[in-house]
């Protein structure tokens, strides 16, 4: 029953701490259930014995009671007081972090997830732990707050700027678990999502070597355009040509393109490489110099990947105009060819 | 049975077709703008707050229209932040907070006290027109290009975004002293203007419950307005107080947002719940059981109400050691709900209970309110707290506390003393429709909220994973109900304006003092003051009012 319950309202458990969450949740949802059914039991059946008959019903002069008015005084708060010391006692346990726990250094920012591990490699909206061992995370974000959330650990903290929060965990369910942002920060705070992926130890250190498999098999611009989505992309830059914080990426490749300070320059390959590793250097006219870099957490193949996809969306893809950057700026960045 | 309830009235009710009444003496729109009566002040109170709840409540429908798809769908995801900040934002500040103690507060309580009118007439006119500057304000901020901070203001997103944030937060800055106002004068009115032999025992629960929600209104609003005012100038000035780029510290920010915010909700239920203490002793015929464990109740919940605003910040790195205060700290306030809980069920034992309109809404904020506080306890509990903080299952929470109860109560106030405020019956028939429809679509817009909420759906998200679309669905569906059930409701009670004068002075056989004047009162209230010689719900030795 309790089993069966738990599969309806929450998601998997993740963690041994989720089990110890849902041990006291699942003990709430049966002692509020009761409280719930003794309330609307004792309405539904006062209002049909005590229906009023005719205009001249009397009633008794009843004003108070107060073994009653005790009892459901002392009842609910003995209950209460129950359900306070255990929810405490397990948020202690989830306060802190074993001793030997893998540090992992968490920055936030609109609208992505930047992790660093111990070995100095990083990833973006991807979290890779392993299976088994306690994992801290150390947060900190860059802008307004965000909030980490993983429901199928049942674990969440608020990532402040200025400050440093923790959150640890120890993943007994392998495979891909979400994470969510839960401090509402603006346009993208609905995407911006994570994953984690749980692994055995081998696979785990494989990753943090290797970079693991991810799009080995892909064709670049299909890889990229995989990036495109998990990697915070797609918050800022559409490929349908509207607007959005950061320019659209239907079209600019292989176009001139005008730069604040009264500079333009050609969206060539090396041009969007700029762009993504050193992103102050090239702002575009009429934008927010926001982007965050991506330097040191993108793969070379991963970088090449993007750049074909980015490609993919322009009707010049592939085929770089000639001429330099200087002469055809006079064309303007909509101008036809 | 309607026709059994008017066959009651009261001996004085035969003067209610007599024309001199608050309403048509003086006339013209000038003796309506300029008034200092009470009544007025709570009608032209009652039909602001009615209007900004069809502003907020269109918002509402188009916040759930937008989510029956993930993304995509009626707007952009910036045009959707903003709509769901103002529905926030009106429903609160325009609607909820002066709802009931504005509009009934002003109207019955000092009725209920037998009193001729409030003790600052002139300061209470003007609590309506701040209201309306405030409004005014509001709506500017709304047509200037909005904002998208969420009700709730958050720095450093709230000082760093686009948006008529500082107009808006002035006008809500603006709002506050109208609050203040209103508050002010309750507590002198309930201290000085009490009549004959109407001791502090003697009071309607209704009256006690105003008076404690008064009592937040003047000491919490006033930390709001300085914390809006401190938020205006770090926008304006950059002066660095919230803000972590000039120095400041964010979480205080939310620390001083709570303060407030927390103690709001109080003032937002505590009235509903004093609706509702009236609503159920008259329509049980019967003495409200436990009549000082409800007032003192109230009382306490006002004042311990101050002490547990960081249950809103439990994963917002505020220390293990404050957390754990809080949590212990809103378990004790859960108490005294509880109590008036089974002090309102008592109430019924062994009544002769009537089920007009007024009376079906306090049932529906008997099982909605029950579901309401029982869900706040897993949000009082730490770490079932920190799965579901932030999630859909807050949104839920909050909604069957402040929809399922304060609006609830809202319209059993509404339903009960429209005869009184107007001198008009609506049509019993169609505010059982509207109340079903009211009652079923609520559940099925909001239960379904829990169950995504629970299982991991973040709140304000444009976007959502695919395993919340179901349940998006049969919410969006619930509120197309609730939106058909107040629209039923203004109709019938337009209708029942436009009819000629036909309610009794005391059409639900109630004991109130209010009751005992003409439907509707006279300028002055009464033609005689008032004695005052028993206890406020004498129902069994008054034989149903007579």
């Amino acid at each position: 029953m309790n089993s069966w319950l738990r599969s309806l309202i929450v998601p998997i458990e993740g963690t041994a701490h989720a089990a110890a969450v849902d041990r006291l949740y699942v003990f709430l949802i049966w002692l509020t259930a009761f409280f719930f059914v003794l309330v609307a039991g004792l309405l539904t059946y006062f209002v049909i014995r005590y229906r009023r008959r005719g205009p001249d019903d009397r009633t008794p002069r009843i004003t108070h009671h107060h073994g009653l008015e005790f009892a459901w005084t002392a009842i609910p708060l003995a209950l209460v007081m129950v359900v306070f010391f255990w929810g405490f006692r397990l948020f202690m346990d989830a306060a802190v972090a074993p001793g030997d726990a893998l540090e992992i250094q968490v920055l936030a920012r609109k609208w992505v997830w930047q992790f660093e591990y111990p070995n100095g490699v990083r990833s973006v909206n991807e979290l890779h732990v392993p299976l088994g061992k306690p994992v801290k995370l150390i947060m900190t974000s860059d802008d307004v707050i965000h909030s980490f959330f993983v429901p199928t650990f049942r674990i969440k903290q608020d990532v402040v700027p200025n400050t440093y929060t923790q959150l640890w965990f120890e993943a007994t369910e392998p495979g891909v678990h979400i994470v969510e942002c839960t401090q509402y920060c603006g346009k993208g705070h609905s995407t911006m999502l994570a994953k984690i992926f749980v692994d055995d130890e081998k696979k785990y250190n494989d990753w943090l070597e290797n970079g693991g498999d991810e799009g080995k098999s892909m064709p670049l611009a299909a890889f990229g355009a995989m990036l495109y989505a998990n990697r915070g992309c797609h918050t800022c830059h559409s490929v349908d040509g509207t607007r959005g914080d950061g320019p659209t990426f239907k079209n600019v490749f292989g176009r001139p393109v005008r730069l604040i300070g009264g500079r333009s320059a050609m969206a060539d390959e090396n041009y969007l490489r700029t762009c993504m590793m050193t992103p102050q250097v090239n702002v575009v006219l009429g934008f927010e110099p926001i982007m965050p870099t991506f330097q040191g957490m993108l793969r070379e193949r991963e970088i090449q990947a993007l750049i074909a996809f980015i490609k993919a969306q322009s009707d010049l893809g592939g085929v770089p105009p000639a001429g330099s950057a200087a002469s055809s700026a006079a064309r303007g960045p909509s101008g036809k060819p | 049975m309607p026709e059994d309830a008017i066959a009651t009235q009261t001996g004085e009710g035969a003067a209610n077709s007599g024309p001199a009444n608050y309403l048509n003496e003086p006339r013209g729109l000038w003796s309506w703008l300029t008034t200092v009566d009470h009544k007025r002040i709570g009608v032209m109170y009652l039909f602001s707050v009615l209007f900004a709840f069809l502003l907020g409540g269109i918002f509402a429908i188009l916040i759930r229209v937008q989510l029956l798809h993930s993304g995509g769908g009626i707007m952009k995801p910036e045009t959707y932040n903003k709509i769901f900040t103002l529905h926030g934002v009106v429903m609160i500040f325009l609607f909820i907070i002066p709802s009931i103690p504005a509009a009934f507060g002003n109207f019955v309580l000092p009725l209920m006290l037998g009193a001729k009118d409030v003790a600052f007439p002139r300061l209470n006119l003007a609590s309506y027109y701040i209201y309306v500057v405030g409004a005014l304000l509001g709506i500017a901020a709304m047509v200037t290009g909005g904002l998208d901070t969420g009700w709730t203001l958050y720095t450093p997103y709230s000082t760093s975004t686009n948006g008529s944030v500082s107009l808006m937060t002035l006008a809500a800055f603006i709002l506050g002293f109208s609050s203040i106002f209103t508050g002010i004068n309750f507590i002198a009115t309930v201290h000085k203007l009490r009549a004959p032999g109407m001791t502090w025992f003697r009071m309607p629960l209704f009256v006690w419950g105003i008076y404690s929600t008064a009592i937040i209104q003047i000491l919490a609003t006033p930390v709001l307005g300085i914390t809006l005012l401190l938020l205006i100038m770090e926008r304006m000035f950059h002066i660095g107080i919230f803000d972590p780029k000039l120095g400041g510290d964010p979480v205080l920010f939310q620390h001083f947002f709570w303060f407030y915010s927390h103690p709001a909700v109080y003032i937002m239920i505590l009235p509903g719940m004093a609706i509702i203490s009236e609503v159920i002793p008259a329509f049980s015929r019967k003495n409200i059981f436990g009549y000082k464990a409800i007032a003192y109740s109230s009382v306490a919940i006002a004042l311990v109400s101050f002490l547990v605003w960081g249950h809103h910040m439990f994963v917002s790195g505020q220390s293990q050691f404050a957390s754990a205060i809080f949590s212990f700290l809103t378990f004790l306030v859960a108490i005294p709900s509880g109590v008036k809980m089974f002090n309102w069920l008592a109430t019924m034992y062994k009544g002769s209970i009537s089920l007009e309109a007024p009376m079906l809404f306090a049932i529906s904020f008997l099982l909605l309110f029950a579901i309401g506080g029982l869900t706040g306890l897993f949000l009082g509990a730490l770490s079932v707290d920190v799965h579901l903080h932030d999630t859909y299952f807050v949104v839920a929470h909050f909604h069957f506390v402040m929809m399922g109860g304060t609006v609830m109560a809202f319209l059993a106030g509404l339903h009960y003393w429209w005869p009184k405020m107007f001198g008009r019956m609506y049509s019993e028939r169609w505010a059982r429709v509207a109340a079903a429809l009211v009652f079923v679509g609520f559940n099925v817009t909001f239960l379904s909220q829990f169950l995504m909420g629970s299982q991991g759906m973040p709140r304000r998200y444009y976007n959502y994973l695919p395993q919340y679309h179901p349940m998006h669905v049969v919410s969006t569906i619930g509120s197309w109900f609730l939106g058909v059930g107040f629209l039923v409701m203004a109709g019938y009670l337009a209708v029942s304006l436009r009819k000629k004068m036909d309610a009794p002075a005391n059409p639900w056989g109630a004991t109130g003092l209010e009751w005992q004047t003409s439907s509707p009162p006279p300028t002055h209230n009464f033609e005689q003051v008032p004695v005052v010689t028993h206890g406020p719900y004498e129902y069994s030795l008054m034989g149903a009012g007579k």
